[in-house]
C-alpha cells in the first residue's frame, strides 16, 4: 500500500510540473519544470528496476538537456508570446480527451503486476543483441554533431571581388601588417 | 479496478502524453514546442519500462529506452540550434510569424 503511494506521489508531481511546464510564462521557468519532470520520472524508473536507464534519464534528461535549454534561451531571448493558441482551444482539448480515451481503452486495465525478468543482463543485451540500437545511436550522435555545427556556422559575408582579387589583397594586407610590425621592432618610435 | 504501481506509472503516461499532446497542439514559441516533445518522450519511456516490466523483458525495453533518450536528445539539440538560427534571421521565434507563403 505505501509503495503504491509513493509511486502514486511521484507520478502525480511529475504530471504537476509538467502541466506548470505547459503554463509557465517564461521559457527559463518551463525549462526547470521540466527538468523537475525529468528527476521524478528518473526516480520512478529506478524504484521500477531499470537502474541503468534512470541514471541516464537523470544525467541526459535532467542534466544535459537542461543546459542546453538554458543556453539556447540565453542565445534566443525569453521572448514571451501571446496566448492566442495554434489552434482553437476546444479543439485541441477534444483531440487530447481523444487520445486519452484511445490509450485508455487499450492499455487498462492491466492485470499483470511485476513479471519476473529474464536472466539475461543489460550488457548482453545492449552489445549483443541489439548491436543495430548502437549503431543507430552512433550514426545519431554523429549526424547530431554535424547537423548543429552546421546550423549554428555563422553565415560569411558574401565576397565583394573575384576570389583571386579577394586572396591577393589578403596578402597584400599581411604584408603591410608584418612590415608595420618589423619597423616598430627595429624603431621602438614608430 | 486494482490499482498497483504498474496501473499508477500507466496512468502517469496517459497525463503526460495529454499535457504533452496539449501543449503540442497550442503553444506557438519553438523553443515551448521542443520542451512539449521532451514532455512526450519522457512518457514514451516511463511506457517502455511499464511494459519492460509486465512482459518480463525489461532488459530489451531498456535496451530501447536508452535509443530513445538519445535520438531525443539530438532532437532537442537541433530543434533549438533552429530555433536560434530562426531567432537570428526572422526576429521572432513565434510559429505564426514563419510562414513566408501567406497571402
Amino acid at each position: 500500500m505505501l509503495e503504491t503511494l509513493i509511486y502514486g506521489l511521484l507520478v502525480g508531481v511529475a504530471i504537476f510540473s509538467a502541466i506548470q511546464s505547459l503554463r509557465a510564462d517564461s521559457l527559463l521557468r518551463s525549462a526547470i519544470w521540466l527538468a523537475g519532470v525529468s528527476v521524478l520520472l528518473s526516480i520512478v524508473i529506478y524504484l521500477l528496476g531499470a537502474h541503468q536507464v534512470a541514471v541516464i534519464e537523470l544525467s541526459v534528461g535532467a542534466g544535459l538537456v537542461t543546459v542546453l535549454f538554458v543556453f539556447a534561451i540565453s542565445v534566443a531571448g525569453d521572448e514571451g508570446i501571446g496566448e492566442r493558441s495554434l489552434v482553437p482551444k476546444p479543439l485541441a482539448w477534444a483531440l487530447v480527451i481523444f487520445s486519452g480515451l484511445l490509450l485508455m481503452y487499450f492499455i487498462l486495465p492491466i492485470k499483470a503486476s511485476f513479471s519476473t525478468i529474464s536472466k539475461t543482463s543489460l550488457t548482453a543485451v545492449f552489445w549483443e543483441d541489439r548491436s543495430l540500437d548502437l549503431l543507430v545511436q552512433i550514426v545519431l550522435i554523429y549526424s547530431g554533431v554535424l547537423g548543429l555545427v552546421g546550423i549554428l556556422a555563422e553565415a560569411k559575408a558574401p565576397l565583394q571581388h573575384s576570389m583571386v582579387d579577394e586572396v591577393a589583397a589578403g596578402r597584400e594586407r599581411a604584408l603591410q601588417e608584418m612590415e608595420v610590425k618589423a619597423a616598430s621592432e627595429v624603431d621602438p618610435t614608430i | 479496478m486494482n490499482i498497483s504501481p504498474i496501473n499508477i506509472c500507466l496512468l502517469g503516461v496517459i497525463g503526460l502524453v495529454a499535457v504533452g499532446f496539449y501543449g503540442l497542439l497550442t503553444t506557438r514559441n519553438l523553443i515551448k514546442v521542443v520542451i512539449m516533445l521532451q514532455i512526450l518522450v519522457k512518457a514514451a519511456v516511463l511506457g517502455l519500462i511499464t511494459a519492460g516490466i509486465i512482459s518480463g523483458q525489461l532488459y530489451i525495453t531498456q535496451s530501447m529506452a536508452i535509443t530513445v533518450i538519445v535520438a531525443d536528445t539530438i532532437v532537442a539539440v537541433i530543434g533549438m540550434a533552429f530555433a536560434i538560427q530562426i531567432r537570428r534571421q526572422v526576429g521572432t521565434l513565434d510559429t505564426n510569424e514563419l510562414s513566408s507563403l501567406r497571402g
